[in-house]
């Protein structure tokens, strides 16, 4: 009775060799994946920053507008595209977080029943819409139906209605991460619920919440579509969400279009390339001030 | 301070499930009770109706009445935020709240449920509290650090300060211990000691030995049968449970011949 010996070792079995390669074969395809969806992003920040950059530096880029500048000559700032579009976008803010919040803690905190399945449905169906027919929908309502003029504050109101889902998503997402413990730790102290969600389930959130309307407004400031049918294009200063054309990031952009191929002028161009890295800053700018928000009120764990 | 806790024909429902019939028991004012029982017999479940936790779980209800010194607490003109000011809770695992610092984890009942409140009255109660909860001489030097940095022994100890914060007259604790290595649970168990002499205390364990040792009474649960619900097979005196119960059963589980 002599025991069976095992026949094989711990170094150079050849079945080790295959799971090496296929460890290594994953390895590459993932590196090379990632790789891959760099390439685009890399090439589209280069691009608009070697083009961009040198209109950035000019004087009275940031303090003046396009009035009285054509395609054939240079100079002429941004500002009024600037004023436009953070008028615009901090409207549709102001009306949408305050709108998207509630329904997200409406849904997570106190729904269940029927209207929230409801709810929860025409949010999905929100987020799907394209910003021209939001835009529309927006034309219909208050130019067609009750005769409005073509103005700031229906742009607002076309990107509440792209807004209000992106936050409400990932609001729903960031309150259902709060641990249910924290909230039985709250009401077993004799603390209403309205109370344990404004000072207990909101605030673990915050940070996440914070990314949600950040995210939210990356999404509408870039948006065109409801510029183009609700407010058209100004080159000229025009602070009043109530009533005339106005500029913004993306109407300047789209208004260089027409001479993009004109040969004798590159002002057009240069003035595009321009502000379409001005928009990249701000929004990137923007996202960095809310990770610094994020991060104070950050969640020690 | 502290008050005497009546079940009454306690029946406990989860939507239609019916999960424990038929609990009566009388637990008096300045004691310790343990719950024990297997798990999935319907101790926490009973613990929880005690201040009206239970219903906070969507379709979950009650019949029959708990009494707080004769007071009914599921009468139709009682708030259960008021119910859970009087009988505060202590739960399986720690959980400060991770947004805020020792201090305000401690103050949080109080701050929470009325507002402003002076600073000195505020320190006052930490330290009242933290001692309390035998926790003051580790963390009175960072009392501004987030709660959530301690070690699971002393965050357990922060939540029993932020539930005795609010004077409560009755200390429900779930599993207070069942997170914590030896020497927090030892930690707790003195704490329990001191707190009787204040508070009704009702405990929810695994461990048997804990049970005889922080309790003068424990109430044995058990499922009735495979399927059916929970039931309080017996309660009596702690000495009397683990030597000699009145219940067959009791002595199957207490001596390890259960199932």
């Amino acid at each position: 009775m002599t025991a069976v010996v095992p026949t094989t070792t711990l170094a150079g079995s050849s079945k080790g060799g295959v799971r090496a390669f296929k460890n290594s074969l994953a390895t590459v395809l993932v590196t090379a994946a990632f790789g891959i969806a760099l390439i685009p992003l890399v090439w589209l920040l280069w691009t608009v920053v070697s083009k961009g950059l040198k209109t950035l530096t000019q004087s009275g880029w940031w303090t003046s507008s396009q009035r009285n500048i054509t395609f054939r000559k240079p100079g002429g700032g941004v500002w009024h595209a600037i004023l436009g579009t953070a008028e615009q976008v901090l409207l549709c803010t102001l009306i949408s977080v305050p709108i998207a919040l509630l329904v997200g803690i409406y849904l997570i905190e106190y729904g269940g029943g029927r209207l929230a399945k409801l709810t929860s449905f025409m949010v999905d169906i929100l987020t799907g819409i394209p910003s021209i027919v939001a835009a529309l929908f927006i034309y219909a309502v208050f130019i067609t139906t009750f005769h409005g003029q073509r103005a700031g504050i229906y742009v607002s109101l076309a990107l509440v209605m792209l807004m209000v889902p992106v936050i409400v998503r990932t609001t729903e997402e960031m309150l259902k991460l709060v641990p249910n413990e924290l909230r039985e730790a709250s009401y077993a102290l004799g603390v209403p619920k309205w109370k344990t969600i404004v000072k207990i389930v909101v605030p673990t959130a915050f940070s996440g919440i914070v990314t949600g309307i950040m995210l939210g407004i990356a999404r509408v400031a870039g948006e065109t579509a409801p510029l183009l049918i609700l407010v058209g294009y100004s080159p000229d200063t025009n602070s009043n969400l109530l009533s005339g054309f106005q500029g913004s990031l993306p109407g300047m952009i789209y208004a260089q279009v027409p001479q993009l191929g004109n040969t004798r002028f590159h002002y057009a161009a240069d003035r595009m390339w321009g502000t379409a890295l001005t928009l990249i800053i701000i929004v990137m700018g923007l996202n960095l001030v809310a990770r610094l928000v994020a991060r104070r009120s950050k969640v020690s764990n | 301070m502290a008050k005497r806790i009546e079940a009454k024909n306690l029946n406990i429902y989860y939507s239609k499930f019916l999960a424990v019939s038929e609990v009566n028991f009388t637990i008096a004012p300045r004691s310790v009770t343990a719950f024990i029982g297997p798990s999935g017999c319907g101790k926490s479940t009973v613990l929880r109706t005690i201040n009206r936790m239970h219903e906070v779980i969507a379709g979950a209800h009650v019949q029959g009445d708990v009494l707080l010194d004769g007071e009914s607490i599921y009468g139709s003109a009682v708030d259960p935020v008021d119910v859970r000011r009087t009988i505060g809770m202590v739960f399986q695992r720690p959980n400060p709240f991770p947004t805020m610092s020792i201090y305000d984890n401690v103050v949080a009942g109080l701050k929470l449920q009325s507002g402003r409140i002076k600073k000195a009255e505020l320190d006052d109660t930490v330290e009242k509290s933290l001692r309390g909860a035998n926790l003051w001489e580790e963390v009175k030097d960072r009392l501004g650090k987030p709660g959530a940095g301690l070690s699971g022994g002393q965050q357990q100890r922060l939540c029993i300060a932020r539930a005795i914060a609010v004077e409560p007259q009755v200390l429900l604790m779930d599993e207070p211990c069942s997170a914590l290595d030896p020497i927090s649970t030892l930690a707790i168990e003195d704490l329990i000691q001191s707190l009787k002499e204040k508070y009704t205390i009702v405990i929810v364990t695994h461990n048997m030995q804990q049970a005889a040792r922080v309790s003068e009474r424990t109430a044995f649960f058990n499922l009735a049968g495979v399927g059916r619900p929970g039931q309080l097979v017996e309660i009596d005196d702690t000495q009397k449970i683990f030597s000699n119960p009145s219940e067959q059963r009791t002595e199957d589980y207490i001596s390890g011949r259960f199932g």
